[in-house]
């Protein structure tokens, strides 16, 4: 049995099976900060956001990628973030977004991947 | 003393019981036709409304005691023929009664797309499937089926858009109220079923009224509801009797899939039946969307395009119950204008 | 599961199929690699069923596979058919009868385009006389040959020896139904059942005693898609569209797939070899993977037919264990003993892959 005995690799599902995610970050987010919950995915705070300008850094993205339980990028995308407090200024649904990076730095310490 | 002027209303739904109570309040003398046996149509089936969440009973009652005793009310009772005789419509009814009247006007509403002729979702084909509508039966316990545990723990699923914005099925128009009630179902969902998560399927959000926005952010903040931009391609039984859904996460461009316990299809508007049947027999005019046309969308709403014949509420395209009332006494005016001018 | 929901479905999509006189276009698939499928579909018909089928050996290829991987433009596939209608009406007949799922999708394509642009018609009667002298009528009628076994499934059940039915259990066999994606979805009207609950397959199978199984992945493409498995290096992505196929019947523990495709059988017996070799995993029970067989093996088996002259044996995942269920008798020394018992050659035995 070898991975290429015929020449070629079989393709990895790109279908996400939501039903597998693991979504405790998120809800450690939202009893942490209830705001949380009623993004819109606007998009007014990546537009606004100073890291957006110069680094690949997305906030909406980030925060929906939470919420959909896909955690792997965090810990790497928090350390752009320059706390400025643009996006908290900006955001329509007046959701304290300072306060979810505080949340989510907080968290990925306990777990080691972040070095707060 | 000049004769009283007659009117005929055909739909006993809340714009014809409206327009009727309002009419026979300016002193003309109506009869209202309703082919079912109860009136009421639609709303009564509903259990409770938005924006309020008052009880459907909450209108409905006051407006059955506006026209009781006023109004020559026929249930059960279809028409058969329309004709125009010296300036009077003499109308020919199912129970072989005749009714001559100098005004129609037509409250026949609409029906609900018959979620069948989506075959992807399944419905009529795997029991978890539903519509809105048969979901308003269960809150108001009116069929007393057991929907799922109430102790238990699981997913829900509302799926936006079924019949409406859809080319395959022949309707391109936006049923506008199937938003807000999805919104208003999923905060019900979430209390009935505290264990089970509720998903909504949705292409765009329509919060068009006065307090749906606030609907909206309760549903997100209070009740934790989640919103999730992408319509469902299709449905099927997974092997533990659930409902794989199919879905394009279009905020992060990734398709996904998620298994259900329950799937709730939002049902749009479609002309009633009653309302074709009688188009064709009066050749009125009907827009692209098939609902009547009337002669213009700002100062003529409730005018059809032929004279003495008048048009209210969702026969002329899905609306709002606020929005029916609303053009039942609008209605009334142009009918009592109209009447008056013709003296 | 509320199959009266299916059945409502079901009727909502009849098509006409032609009761004889049957012009048949060979498959070029099917007929290299399940030989045997085409001749046990031409021997039901003419012998158990008595029907004029005439196999013309001058036709060719329709060109399908080419079209769908972009080397051979619509024109000229349109001027291939136009021949292939032109044998057809030299040779007398008005009821065309494609082997292959591929076909029939392009034999449908071409008629409607040439229904709703005559002027291409025009053109194409004009570049045919061109190329080759000929001149054609149109098809009166068009089904697939799986719509002539759908036809006559009861009759094929009323003359069977065996049923779809486990004999140790007595339950019948659990069977999942895999239809080309070229039979309904471009025309569901064209396709029996449509093209969300497609009957065609249920139907036989019903018919023969089986049950059917409704899967998430039901509607999924096998992964045969032309333009990938042709280079080798794209493969991968054909083998993982049949691998999530496997992965979601696994749970329903079927029997044996049905197809009525000739490129679906194709992969998915095929491919079933390759995810065993390539990662060790196998679907089915005791590592002998899911058997899949073509409508016409399935008609032959129910009818009673020989397994290895219906071509059984260039399966790769294998079909023992289902003929062992239905109580087929077999002789494992005639497997590989081709006509007059002479010696074809056995495959290389797989690593992981459990075969007889």
């Amino acid at each position: 049995m070898r991975n290429n005995k015929f020449g070629f690799t079989i393709h990895s599902d790109n279908q996400i099976n939501l039903d597998e995610r693991d979504f405790n970050l998120y809800h450690k987010i939202i009893s942490g900060e209830a705001g949380f919950m009623s993004c819109i995915s606007c998009g007014s705070c990546t537009a606004s956001c100073t890291a957006a300008a110069y680094t690949d850094f997305n906030y909406r993205q980030l925060c929906h990628n939470i919420r959909r339980g896909q955690n792997d990028a965090v810990a790497k995308e928090l350390s752009k973030c320059m706390f400025c407090g643009k996006c908290s200024l900006i955001c329509p649904r007046g959701i304290n977004t300072r306060k979810i990076i505080n949340l989510l730095h907080k968290e990925l310490s306990k777990t080691g991947q972040y070095a707060y | 003393m000049p004769q009283r002027k007659t009117i005929l209303v055909i739909g006993g739904g809340v714009t014809g019981m409206e327009a009727s109570a309002r009419l026979a309040e300016m002193g003309y003398r109506v009869t209202l036709v309703e082919r079912q046996g109860r009136l009421g149509g639609h709303v009564d089936n509903w259990d409770f409304l938005f924006p309020d969440r008052k009880p459907a009973a909450n209108i409905l009652n006051p407006l059955k005691d506006a026209i009781n005793y006023k109004v020559d009310v026929k249930l059960s009772t279809e028409i058969t023929t329309i004709k125009k005789l010296n300036g009077q419509f003499i109308s020919s009814l199912s129970t072989g009664d005749f009714v001559k009247t100098d005004v129609i006007l037509l409250a026949t509403g609409f029906d609900l797309f018959d979620a069948r002729k989506k075959e992807e979702y399944g419905y009529g084909i795997y029991d978890k499937v539903i519509t809105a509508a048969e979901l308003e039966e269960y809150f108001s316990g009116k069929n007393g089926y057991k929907l799922l545990n109430k102790d238990g723990r699981g997913k829900i699923g509302i799926l936006h858009c079924v019949g409406s914005r859809d080319e395959k099925v022949g309707n391109e128009y936006c049923s506008k109220v199937c938003c807000v009630t999805g919104v208003k179902q999923s905060m019900k969902l979430r209390e009935y079923y505290p264990g089970y998560e509720v998903f909504c399927f949705y292409m765009d959000l329509r919060m068009f009224g006065r307090y749906f926005e606030d609907l909206y952010r309760e549903a997100q903040e209070k009740w934790g509801v989640q919103f999730i931009r992408g319509r469902v391609s299709e449905a099927s039984e997974t092997h533990d009797n659930k409902i794989s859904v199919r879905f394009e996460d279009t905020l992060s461009g990734k398709p996904m899939k998620i298994s259900l316990d329950l799937v709730i299809l939002l049902t749009g508007f479609v002309p009633a039946s009653g309302s074709t049947y009688l188009k064709e027999m009066l050749s009125l005019d009907i827009g692209k969307d098939r609902f009547f046309k009337p002669v213009d969308e700002h100062l003529k709403r409730n005018h059809s395009s032929r004279e003495g014949i008048f048009l209210a509420g969702a026969c002329t395209g899905p609306k709002s119950i606020a929005e029916s009332i609303t053009e039942a006494r609008a209605v009334s005016l142009e009918i009592s204008s109209f009447l008056n001018k013709s003296e | 599961m509320n199959v009266e929901g299916k059945k409502r479905v079901w009727k909502e999509y009849q098509k006409d199929i032609a009761s004889d006189h049957y012009f048949y276009a060979r498959s070029c698939i099917r007929q290299n690699f399940f030989p045997g499928s085409e001749t046990t579909f031409l021997k039901i018909l003419r012998e158990e069923l008595g029907k004029d089928i005439y196999d013309d050996p001058r036709h060719t290829t329709c060109t399908g596979i080419a079209y769908h991987a972009d080397i051979v433009p619509f024109e000229t596939t349109m001027t291939v058919v136009a021949r292939q209608f032109s044998l057809m009406s030299e040779s007398g007949y008005k009821n065309y009868v494609p082997s292959c799922i591929t076909s029939f999708g392009i034999y449908t394509e071409i008629l409607e385009t040439w229904q709703h642009f005559p002027e291409i018609e025009t053109k194409i009667r004009e570049m045919l006389w061109k190329a080759t002298g000929r001149e054609f009528n149109k098809p009166e009628n068009l089904a697939h040959s799986s719509d002539i076994i759908y036809k006559y499934r009861d009759e094929i059940a009323n003359k069977g020896k065996f049923k779809l039915i486990n004999q140790y259990t007595g339950a019948p066999l659990k069977v999942v139904e895999h239809i080309g994606c070229h039979y309904a979805r471009m025309f569901p009207h064209k396709g029996i059942g449509g093209a969300e609950y497609p009957y065609v397959l249920t139907g036989m199978i019903e018919s023969w005693g089986g049950e059917i199984i409704d899967y998430p992945e039901r509607r999924h493409c096998c992964g045969f898609g032309f333009r990938q498995y042709l280079v080798k290096a794209n493969r991968g992505y054909s083998v993982a569209c049949s691998k999530r196929k496997f992965e979601s019947m696994a749970p329903f523990q079927p029997d044996f797939i049905i197809t009525n495709c000739p490129g679906c059988p194709y992969f998915m017996d095929r491919w079933q070899f390759v995810i065993a070799e390539m990662e060790g995993i196998t679907y089915g029970s005791g590592g002998q993977g899911i058997p899949v067989l073509t409508y016409e093996e399935v008609a032959g088996l129910v009818l009673g037919y020989d397994p290895w002259d219906i071509g059984l044996q260039t399966h790769q995942v294998a079909v023992e264990p289902l003929l062992e269920k239905i109580g087929i008798p077999y002789d494992l020394n005639m497997k590989y003993k081709g006509e007059k018992g002479k010696f074809i050659g056995t495959p290389e035995y797989p690593e992981v892959l459990k075969v007889y």
